[in-house]
């Protein structure tokens, strides 16, 4: 099978290669259109900032290519925001997949910003790997809103969608490849999937 | 809030890990990737490594234990010790860590930290504070991995922890130096003034020597993560019957 990562330049892409490779999968780190296009899987990572991220997409001309798959696509946290049409983190659109906007987290007393750490999950999709009550680890300070795509989501002030599905592309607000054993069945559900 | 953290540190010296007793007098404690694992196993919720050596000596951690310990790793992890660039910190996070922390460079040059997280997020940025009590008030000491180069930094520790957070970071470890290694309970005054301070997560450091001083750092300073080194290492507590108790006071763990 062949499983491209995406390389934007701005982003952890050793450890959800090492992850990846827990499945016995040879990911192939690259930024080259065609042959993210060509690839049967495609995960688009990144920790950073979406404004820097879609500046980097332009910047490889791959707003397109990316639009265009229609092999499974996982987003993952940065990589997630990414697909939603705009980002308060972003000056201009975002890729636009998956119709909704990202939002900052509004810190409060007990509630820091960034939400850092493991979270309890409420599930609504049995396809995805994981049940509620299942913790997994997020680190990030924007979120998207609920909509029609979300599968499982935290509670931390609002609901935080921590899985998103729209047909072939699924997104994770959390770090699968850091979320131990939950986070090995995520993977596995979309590497079936 | 999220679970609370129950966050082993593993100071690392010359590949090993290594505890001292306020910040002195290190002893080995053994093999990096197997103290790893061993926590991992145990439930611990990530683990912090610090090489202690690296900003006294004048250069930047080794990546070769960093990337060992991403690949048998499926827990966030921190590295610290002598990150001085935005480009070193790029080379830790493509080696596998998950977040970054600074201390005695950000202290140098205060910009790195609203370098770091402009490109990387605040999200990854950890900033490592070393807090002493001199005469009624706090202050942050610098080069705190070797007696003989530990010194003022010349600010107020909460003053510090504001101007850090404001630049970008993420996370601030707030490390009392009064209550390193010697386990007699965090200092939760102190503690609280600075979760009180700033609106990121605040992890409490130094002094935990049993599962009540835990309980009062998430209880009353109000901590999102509480770090400690000797009582695990020396297996004084084990990481499942503190997460155990802990739950018991009330206290949402992750198990």
């Amino acid at each position: 099978m062949t499983l491209t990562i995406v390389d934007l330049g701005c982003g952890n892409l050793g450890s959800v290669a090492i992850a990846l490779e827990r499945f016995g999968v040879a990911p192939l780190i690259t930024a080259d259109a065609e042959r993210i296009a060509a690839a049967e899987r495609v995960v688009l990572p990144g920790v950073g900032a979406a404004g820097f991220a879609m500046e980097r997409i332009e910047a490889l001309s791959l707003s397109e290519t990316l639009r265009s798959l229609r092999q499974p696509v996982l987003g993952i946290c940065l990589g997630m925001q990414l697909l939603f049409e705009e980002s308060e983190e972003a000056a201009g659109p975002c890729l636009g997949i998956i119709p909704g906007r990202v939002r900052r987290l509004d810190p409060a007393p007990e509630r820091p910003v960034p939400h850092m750490g493991w979270s309890r999950l409420a599930v609504s999709d049995p396809r995805i790997g994981l049940s509620d009550g299942d913790y997994v680890y997020f680190a990030h300070s924007f979120a998207c809103d609920t909509g029609t795509a979300t599968r499982a989501f935290a509670d931390y002030g609002r609901e935080i969608p921590a899985i998103v599905v729209q047909e072939n592309v699924w997104g994770a607000q959390f770090h699968p490849e850091r979320s131990g054993e939950a986070g090995a069945r995520f993977l596995q559900a979309w590497l079936d999937s | 809030m999220p679970a609370r953290r129950i966050i082993p540190c593993l100071d690392v010296k010359d590949g090993r890990v290594v505890k001292g007793v306020q910040f002195r007098d290190h002893r080995d404690a053994g093999d990096i990737i197997e103290q790893a694992l061993r926590y991992r196993d145990e439930g611990a919720d990530e683990l912090v490594f610090y090489d202690i050596g690296a900003s006294p000596e004048g250069r930047s951690l080794d990546l070769g234990w960093v990337r060992r310990i991403a690949r048998v790793i499926d827990i966030p992890f921190t590295v610290a010790g002598g990150i001085r660039s935005r480009d070193r910190a790029a080379a830790c996070l493509d080696a596998g860590a998950d977040k970054i922390s600074i201390n005695s460079p950000a202290l140098e040059r205060p910009a790195l930290i609203g370098e770091i997280a402009r490109d990387f997020g605040s999200q990854c940025v950890v900033v490592g504070v070393d807090s002493l009590a001199v005469e009624g008030d706090y202050v942050v000491k610098q080069y705190t991995g070797s007696p003989e180069a530990t010194r003022d930094a010349g600010r107020r520790t909460l003053d510090w922890v504001r101007e850090a957070t404001e630049r970008g970071a993420g996370e601030i470890v707030l490390n009392c130096m009064r209550q390193d290694g010697v386990r007699t309970g965090y200092d939760l005054a102190h503690t609280r003034d600075v979760v009180d301070a700033v609106d990121v997560p605040v992890i409490a450091s130094g002094g935990a020597g049993s599962p009540e001083h835990f309980r009062d750092a998430f209880a009353e300073a109000g901590v999102s993560g509480a770090l400690a080194a000797s009582v695990f290492h020396d297996r004084l507590i084990a990481i499942p019957d503190l997460k155990e108790f802990l739950a018991t006071c009330g206290i949402e763990m992750r198990r």
